[in-house]
């Protein structure tokens, strides 16, 4: 609706829009929230990309370690990552030594260009990701987010994480190498302090999204992460809590959307009706469900549909 | 003389303005789609003929579409376009002994208006719906020309019937690449008509569509329960001359 908007209103609202957002300096106004003596999260809106919000989107989060400091997501822009490290200064003096990326949406990567003086490691798989899809990620960046990604260009991890864990000063992190919500979805949790980082396989009150999704693997990393105890749990779009919530609602949210999508491909439903299926109460208020739903069916239907026709003869 | 020249012209001038009704959706492009597709049938705007598809296209080059009509009677033709398509023309769907209904995806350069034109006996039935997209859905190669794996498989049928309570519904792909002409070095080669006939050979329902249908088409249509359907067979071409033949069983 609002890119709608957007194409029929003239140029010269475009410019206004843009001069609006100039007059505030594109602040993302990143303030830290602090979860034990040396982790803090940077929480973001949980909406999708706009010229109001600039890409603030998503969870960002940092560890000060005795080695130094890892940074974990690094934002949506080359500006977030730029004002993720002043907000990281004005907490600790320690240099920053590891940045990761749990995987290879640009929202969680596109800050890299902040830190390239650090080692910027991922899993091998979601490094390849972001070499082959950084292009067209960012054109859609720019197109939804406008001034904010000004200088940015898709900066991938370099190194490669491999092992199933990661030492750095006083803090052991197991690498949990898991896939669904992408290709390659690292989840983090840090032994020291309980804090559990797992990037986009948990949304809380925002609704999960699906554009390179498996959701059976999906289903079966979100098993592996209920088996951990943690402290926190750091999820990739929205609230960070203390217990399992936002686990049993990614599931619940992406069981009814299989179940759903699986029954209407039975049935022998167009995908232009299955958009209009209706979203059950349970999930009706979580921000952003009839768009991402929509979009759901666009990634999802294609294989579900085909499952079901036979060869003619 | 002069009195009955410019009677005349009072009833030729109207009528010519008038024909042209506003259009609800607001496209600056309605004139030019008028003119192009309608302007030989009276045209009314009708909220009996439905047009559904997202608000926002996710991927330009599919993007979904169905039309459904509800309470016209003898129709003729579906006419569906897009207004600022660089090839506006979608496809044209003949139902015949189908049911006014046909879903399918389509590739949407930018942001324009989808429209259902339905002919009946009395002129045009128009419904339509604005669709937001990121673009590039007729410019760009199919995914078919990226992969290289279409050749083997063109002209391919997949498809099955349903027995749903009020209708037989049918849903049918075609292997094809469906290139528009429009991305770089690809020439136009796409399905030009499309036939379903029974068992003796008699037609009941044709499409022919145009170059922004998808890639590797997926139909969807409806049969009266009525109809005896023991087997429907799909026989088509593509602008190239190649042929489709199918058969598919219930
Ligand atoms: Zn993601």
């Amino acid at each position: 609706m609002k890119l709608f908007w957007l194409f029929v209103s003239s140029c010269c609202c475009l410019v206004f829009l843009s001069l609006g957002v100039d007059a505030v300096e594109l602040n993302y106004q990143l303030v830290p929230r602090q979860l034990s003596s040396d982790t803090y999260v940077f929480v973001g809106k949980t909406e999708d990309f706009s010229f109001e919000n600039g890409g603030n989107i998503v969870n960002t989060a940092f560890v000060m370690t005795s080695a130094g400091v890892v940074v974990i997501d690094t934002g949506s822009s080359l500006r977030y990552g730029e004002q993720m490290r002043q907000a990281i200064a004005k907490i600790t003096d320690k240099p920053i030594v590891q940045v990761i990326n749990t995987h290879h949406h640009p929202d969680h990567f596109f800050g890299n260009q902040a830190f390239k003086d650090v080692k910027i490691a991922a899993l091998p798989t979601a490094i390849e990701d972001m070499e082959r899809e950084g292009g067209a990620f960012s054109d859609n960046m720019y197109r939804m987010t406008g001034d904010w990604m000004r200088g940015t260009e898709p900066l991938a991890a370099t190194e490669k994480l491999t092992a199933d864990s990661l030492n750095v000063g006083d803090h052991k992190f197991k690498l949990l190498v898991l896939q669904g919500h992408s290709h390659a979805d690292l989840a983090l949790l840090d032994e020291k302090t309980g804090v559990l980082f797992a990037g986009d396989l948990v949304f809380y009150n925002r609704t999960p999204t699906t554009p390179h999704a498996d959701i059976a693997k999906w289903l079966d990393a979100l098993k592996q992460l209920e088996q951990l105890k943690f402290t926190y749990l750091v999820v990739g779009h929205g609230e960070v809590l203390q217990d399992k919530r936002a686990i049993v609602q990614t599931r619940e949210y992406l069981q009814w959307l299989d179940q759903s999508l699986k029954a209407s491909a039975e049935s022998g439903k167009d995908m232009a009706e299955v958009l209009q299926t209706p979203i059950p109460e349970k999930f009706a208020k979580m921000p952003l469900v009839n768009f991402e739903f929509s979009r759901s069916v666009v990634h999802l239907y294609p294989a579900l549909e085909l499952a079901v026709l036979k060869p003619a003869s | 003389m002069w009195r009955i020249y410019r009677l005349g012209l009072m009833a030729l001038l109207p009528m010519n303005v008038l024909a042209i009704p506003v259009d609800p959706l607001n496209s600056v492009q309605w004139t030019t789609m008028y003119n192009r597709f309608l302007k030989d049938y009276p045209v009314q705007f009708d909220s009996r003929v439905q047009v559904l598809a997202p608000e926002q296209a996710e991927n330009s080059m599919q993007v979904p579409l169905a039309v459904k009509v509800e309470g016209l009677q003898t129709i003729e033709e579906i006419l569906i376009f897009a207004d600022f398509n660089p090839l506006p023309k979608v496809l044209t769907f003949y139902p015949q002994q189908a049911l006014p209904f046909i879903g399918f995806r389509i590739k949407l350069q930018q942001a324009s208006p989808i429209r259902a034109a339905v002919r009946t006996a009395d002129g045009w039935h128009v419904g339509g719906k604005w669709v937001d997209a990121a673009g590039g859905g007729c410019t760009l190669p199919s995914a078919a020309r990226n992969s290289g794996v279409w050749e083997s498989q063109l002209g391919q049928v997949q498809g099955r019937i349903w027995q749903q309570p009020s209708a037989q519904r049918v849903r049918f792909r075609v292997i094809h690449p469906m290139d528009t002409g429009l991305a770089s070095g690809i020439p136009k080669f796409h399905l030009e008509e499309i036939n379903l006939q029974d068992a003796t050979g008699k037609t009941l329902a044709q499409i022919k569509p145009a170059e922004p249908v998808s890639e590797n088409p997926i139909f969807s249509i409806e049969f009266p329960k009525n109809l005896p359907l023991p087997t429907l067979h799909i026989s088509g071409r593509d602008n190239n001359a190649n042929k489709i033949k199918a058969e598919l069983i219930p």
